[in-house]
């Protein structure tokens, strides 16, 4: 990562970990892991199954929390207020309000389209109909999924499609306005016509915020991320610009992967 | 989001679980709440009836005198009542289960038998009494004895035994089966050498939970006309009166611990609450012990199987 | 062409291959016997439910010959064995509907805040010790509570509210409740365990606490299965004896209010069961004649309830 292969470093950081460790138990799930996360910009983490790369998103919003014998080390820098997001005095809950998470599989809750997405909103006490009326149209205006959906918000968010179901997901989590917004190989479950709608999305979204992205398909990495971080068995291989990261690797374990010579 | 923004968020997340913190207590006293009431019960029985508890109030007879009265027709009822009822509704709950998980096909029938168990789960024992007044009692005329009161109870506890069997079967995985299959087995082979003896733990707890239950019963026993006032043993096997024959007992009058302890809890002098509160305390012991056992075998089940 | 030659070795051939129909056949033919023994096992339940509606129909089919139906449902008294009899049904229920409300007044809120907090609040090592206790709580016979209810219970209340009858449909409802939480609570919580994590995670990703995860998001996707929880308990209540006959007194009493002695229709079937009814006689008929009423009564909550729990079933 030399000054030459990075032309950007000028721009604003929105997070970066400094030597985060984590640990499921006794098992190191994550070692080291130094990173830069960069506002407006599209991220992506690629390895193979099994090397930490959701593990490492999940402690962007402390969901590790959730479960018992979890161990974080080092720390996650939240810019601009210098939040250490792993800081145990810092609450988990406080970290998810600022950062949101659209999952692998779409999860709708059981309510209302109107609902799934006002949740975030009425999590945090706002209980004024026309603030929330105004927030869940732009969130799904936001989220593409406005047109089709404008005259049905009160029908159940399971009856939609796998892939608006997805782009409601992705509404829910926009409607609270992320500073940062996680995705957990959101189209791994989708149709490939769905996908590319999602993807076209995540490109639209960096405009406004920052993501991070774990995908297992590295087309995908290539076509939407800025940036691109190889991982393997917990540790951070590579990290740069995603062009230098396909064409032109710095390590020979990244350029394997890439080329399909793994394992 | 500027410092401002931060703090207001601080002070809401303060707020948020604050609420948290209240229902964690709520929670905690509710369960205090039913944890309280069962030590209440327990200790006003032990206070109350230990007292009355000697190897004579095990060994006498009932009595018009509070102080000689004892519990020995009211065990030995309940004794023979459990064994009858253990004889019929094991074979017959194991049998339907396994049925119901190895042998059945999904059409109405099955769908109709289902409903059944799942329905005659929730039917009031005491409707279980009416049914055997008029079945058992006068038109099959076995009378108001143990054999009749067994088999009441055997089909009030038979949905539990099959819950339980079904339960213990499901979780056997399906390659026991393929793999038993695979070496030719028939259908009633892969049963009887591996369903049955490897849910045999399960099918155990589900037993001991239904008998639990059934040895606690009162209203349906009460129902088909247990006595309340029983001075006499049923006779032995073959000392009757002649004909003798082994099973004489099963035709019998009886009476059954909690049919005795309702008699005594009705009765306004104190003497006989106390004696009430010896039996109480006495079947409380039994029903504990008998639950007891079941969930520790469940939780010996649950950590000593891995596949 | 060889085919056709018989030889020696083939005779043997198919005599074995003969054998083997054979005992195939006599294979076959036990597995059947078997499988139809089973069937019989399985279908017992059927024909229990259906002699449990038999004779309960025929038996009220002989008392509603001799007492209007129209009397049965709207004669406000109970006095079947009177020479004045009145078979006003409506006494016995008003009985049941009061103390199963008191117990559902109990039981459902601690019932629910009990699974709630077993299902997303409590460390693992809480539940592990408490689902157990609440079991053997509902695994203590009803006579047990009764008695408890009658000389426990009664006594205390009568401390605070010093003109309650020594019978009272009051403390047998409170007991009835304590009862009742473990089968509501046990299985509102298997049906809130349920819900899928992933729902869980999508509602705490937003920033939401344990309570309104659990109030917004859990609840509301285990909504069937507490219900059928609630049902449950309905039906509980309704066909609950024993404590009853022993804590409510059995005097037939047309009221709503709970410091009242009363008498249900379940411990007015004790009540006749405990006496001398020749059978055949009418006062024999009408212990049926409720028995119908209440299995009526809990067969609209069964059947509602175990659709609701099929439904939740099929939901995940």
């Amino acid at each position: 990562m030399t000054e030459k292969t990075m032309p950007e470093t000028q721009l604003p950081l929105k997070a970066e970990a400094r030597n985060l460790s984590f640990f499921y138990g006794n098992f190191q799930a994550l070692k080291n892991v130094n990173m830069p996360i960069y506002d407006k910009r599209v991220t992506s983490l690629i390895g193979p199954s099994g090397c930490g790369k959701s593990t490492y998103l999940r402690c962007f919003n402390r969901m590790h929390d959730l479960y018992p014998g979890n161990r974080y080390e080092g720390a996650i820098d939240f810019h601009p207020d210098h939040t250490d997001l792993l800081s145990s005095k810092v609450d988990p809950i406080e970290v998810r309000m600022r950062i949101s998470m659209v999952f692998q599989k779409p999860n709708p809750f059981p309510k209302s389209i109107y609902e799934n997405v006002a949740y975030g909103l009425r999590v945090r006490g706002e209980s004024a109909r026309s603030v929330i009326d105004d927030k869940v149209e732009a969130a799904l205006r936001s989220a593409a999924l406005w047109g089709e959906v404008k005259d049905r918000l009160n029908e159940q968010g399971a009856n939609l499609s796998g892939g608006q179901q997805q782009r409601l997901c992705i509404a829910r989590s926009l409607a609270t306005d992320p500073e940062l917004m996680l995705f957990d190989e959101p189209t791994s479950a989708l149709d490939p016509i769905a996908t590319a709608s999602i993807e076209e999305l995540i490109t639209e979204l960096k405009e406004k915020v920052a993501i991070l992205i774990v995908t297992h398909n590295m087309q995908q990495a290539a076509r939407i991320s800025d940036y691109t971080a190889y991982m393997y068995i917990g540790e951070m291989v590579e990290f740069g610009e995603t062009d230098q990261v396909f064409i032109k690797p710095n390590k020979k374990e990244t350029e394997d992967y890439i080329t399909g010579r793994f394992g | 989001m500027n410092q401002q923004e931060l703090q207001a968020l601080r002070t809401m997340i303060v707020v948020h679980k604050r609420w948290d913190m209240i229902f964690g207590l709520i929670g905690i006293l509710a369960l205090m709440i039913a944890l309280m009431t069962f030590t209440a019960l327990f200790a006003d029985m032990a206070i109350n009836g230990v007292g009355r508890i000697s190897w004579e109030f095990l060994t006498s007879f009932p009595s018009r005198r509070a102080a000689d009265a004892g519990i020995l027709s009211a065990w030995v009822g309940s004794v023979l009542v459990m064994l009858v009822t253990a004889f019929a509704a094991v074979p017959l709950g194991v049998a339907a289960g396994v049925y119901l998980e190895e042998y059945a096909r999904k059409n109405w029938v099955t769908d109709i038998i289902e409903i059944n168990v799942s329905n005659l789960a929730g039917v009031p024992s005491i409707i279980y009494g009416l049914l055997a007044l008029g079945l058992f009692v006068y038109t099959f005329g076995l009378g108001q004895s143990i054999l009749t009161a067994g088999l009441t109870l055997a089909l009030l506890i038979l949905p539990v035994v099959i819950v339980a069997t079904r339960e213990a079967i499901r979780s056997i995985p399906q390659i026991i089966r393929e793999g038993a299959y695979a070496c030719g087995a028939t259908t009633w082979q892969v049963v009887s050498d591996h369903i049955v003896p490897y849910s045999s733990a399960g099918i155990l707890t589900g037993v001991i939970i239904g008998m639990a239950r059934a040895i606690g019963e009162t209203a349906p026993i009460i129902t088909v006309g247990a006595l309340t006032f029983i001075a006499f043993l049923p006779p032995a096997p073959f000392t009757g009166e002649p004909p003798a024959g082994l099973f004489d007992w099963l035709f019998a009058p009886f009476t059954v611990m909690p049919i005795q302890m309702f008699n005594w809890t009705s009765r306004p002098e104190a003497a006989f609450l106390a004696n009430a509160a010896a039996a109480g305390f006495i079947l409380v012991l039994m029903t504990l012990a008998m639950n007891g056992l079941a969930i520790w075998l469940r939780y010996r089940l649950r950590k000593n199987i891995n596949w | 062409m060889n085919s056709t030659v018989i030889t020696a070795e083939n005779i043997v051939l198919m005599q074995q291959v003969s054998d083997r129909l054979k005992k195939d056949f006599s294979r076959h033919l036990k597995e059947r016997v078997i499988e139809a023994i089973l069937f019989l096992a399985a279908f017992l339940s059927v024909f229990t439910t259906t002699a449990i509606v038999y004779i309960l129909l025929k038996e009220s089919w002989i008392f509603f010959q001799h007492v209007p139906l129209t009397d049965f449902l709207f004669d406000t008294q109970w006095t079947p064995l009177f020479d004045d009899a009145h078979y006003g049904i409506m006494v016995l229920l008003s009985g049941t509907i009061t103390s199963s409300m008191v117990a559902l007044l109990v039981a459902i809120p601690l019932g629910t805040i009990i699974a709630i907090y077993l299902s997303e609040f409590a460390p693992f090592s809480v539940r592990e010790i408490a689902k157990p206790f609440l079991e053997l709580l509902g695994g203590i016979p009803t006579i047990i509570y009764g008695y408890f209810a009658l000389l426990f219970v009664t006594p205390l209340l009568q401390k605070i509210f010093p003109e309650l009858p020594g019978f009272n449909l009051l403390s047998a409802g409170l007991v009835m409740g304590v009862m009742i939480i473990p089968y509501v609570a046990s299985l509102s919580e298997d049906a809130m365990r349920a819900v899928p994590m992933a729902l869980r995670e999508g509602s705490y990703a937003t920033g939401a606490t344990r309570l309104q995860t659990s109030l917004r998001v859990v609840v509301p996707a285990a909504t069937s299965g507490i219900a059928a929880a609630y049902i449950l308990g309905i039906s509980r209540a309704v066909g609950e004896t024993m404590i009853l006959a022993v804590a409510a007194g059995m005097q037939p009493n047309l009221t709503f209010n709970p410091a009242e002695p009363g008498a249900t229709i379940t411990s007015f079937i004790v009540q006749v069961a405990l006496g001398d009814l020749p059978h055949g006689s009418i006062g024999y008929q009408t212990i049926f004649a409720a028995g119908l009423s209440l299995m009526l009564l809990t067969l609209v909550f069964n059947l509602i309830g175990f659709y609701m729990r099929k439904k939740y079933r099929e939901a995940y």
